[in-house]
């Protein structure tokens, strides 16, 4: 069978459009100081890494990843940030004080990243010489009510937890106002 | 060019980028200001830590249904995790009028 002409180049244009909303939706998270743009940037951020879930062979966790992180954590976020105050205050320090502890934290996470990243590339990593199984939708079901079923159970109680957690601070600070 | 030259296809680059998520999270977690901005580089951490457990899973683990259900565990953490920091955060707006992490600061004299 033939191949697509410039496949290679059509996937390659897709990878680079996973790494640069990734990137550009994480710096926006971080960097803007409206809250509204920093969730965009979280969900942005989703999107690509979603798309970078299908290059690692893992489609059911790219579908999950949209569903939970932009359906519904970013939303919940924006319901938040609709009820409490929309923006972040101006800073209250001085500005030597703020290039200060901004250059700080940029060395302190940019040492982090680089210390991170040589650890990750100049290791050989071994590869595995056989699979197990295919890491299908069908496979996962069987793991999560075999081999994890524990845990399956025990995060639906965690999540059962947060709800009832979540319902009684709410209406606790509900009554008190 | 063989695919597996393909930049996509070597672990590195995934390693790197989790590795970049999670040092946006770190300066976002101590640069912001308020709570629900450091929630939100909360969240980044999570996804670091999931692509992180994602392309391990894809390129040197024998069984790959592991760490794909390790990423939806870490998912429903997140979420858990999210749905009681924001009843906190709208809890402590009541309080304070304010969601600002300097305001909550009352212990510490």
């Amino acid at each position: 069978m033939k191949p697509f002409p410039a496949a290679d180049l059509l996937v390659l244009g897709v990878f680079a459009v996973a790494v640069l909303l990734t990137v550009a939706g994480a710096l926006i998270a971080v960097l803007s100081t409206r809250l509204i743009r920093s969730v965009c940037g979280l969900a942005l951020t989703c999107f690509g890494l979603a798309l970078l879930y299908y290059f690692l062979h893992s489609p059911f966790l790219a579908l999950m990843e949209i569903l939970i992180y932009v359906g519904a954590i970013c939303v919940t976020i924006i319901f938040a940030v609709m009820l409490a105050e929309p923006d972040e205050a101006p800073a209250q320090e001085s500005r030597g004080a703020a290039f200060l502890w901004g250059g700080l934290a940029l060395v302190v996470s940019g040492a982090v990243f680089w210390a991170l990243v040589q650890l990750g590339w100049g290791h050989a990593w071994a590869a595995p010489t056989s699979r197990a199984n295919a890491g299908t939708v069908h496979d996962l079901g069987v793991a999560l009510l075999t081999t994890y079923s524990l845990a399956f159970e025990l995060i639906s109680l965690v999540l059962l937890a947060a709800i009832l957690g979540a319902l009684v601070i709410a209406h606790h600070g509900r009554s008190k106002s | 060019m063989s695919p597996n030259q393909l930049c996509c296809h070597r672990p590195e680059v995934y390693l790197a980028l989790a590795a970049f998520l999670f040092a946006a999270g770190v300066f976002g977690l101590v640069r912001r200001r308020t709570l629900i901005g450091m929630l939100i580089a909360g969240e980044l951490i999570f996804s670091a830590a999931s692509l992180n457990f994602l392309t391990f899973n894809r390129f040197f683990v024998e069984d790959p249904t592991v760490g794909q259900l390790m990423a939806l565990f870490i998912m429903a953490l997140a979420a858990a995790e999210v749905a009681i920091a924001l009843s906190i955060i709208i809890a402590v707006y009541r309080n304070y009028r304010s969601i600002n992490a300097k305001a909550v600061s009352e212990l510490s004299g």
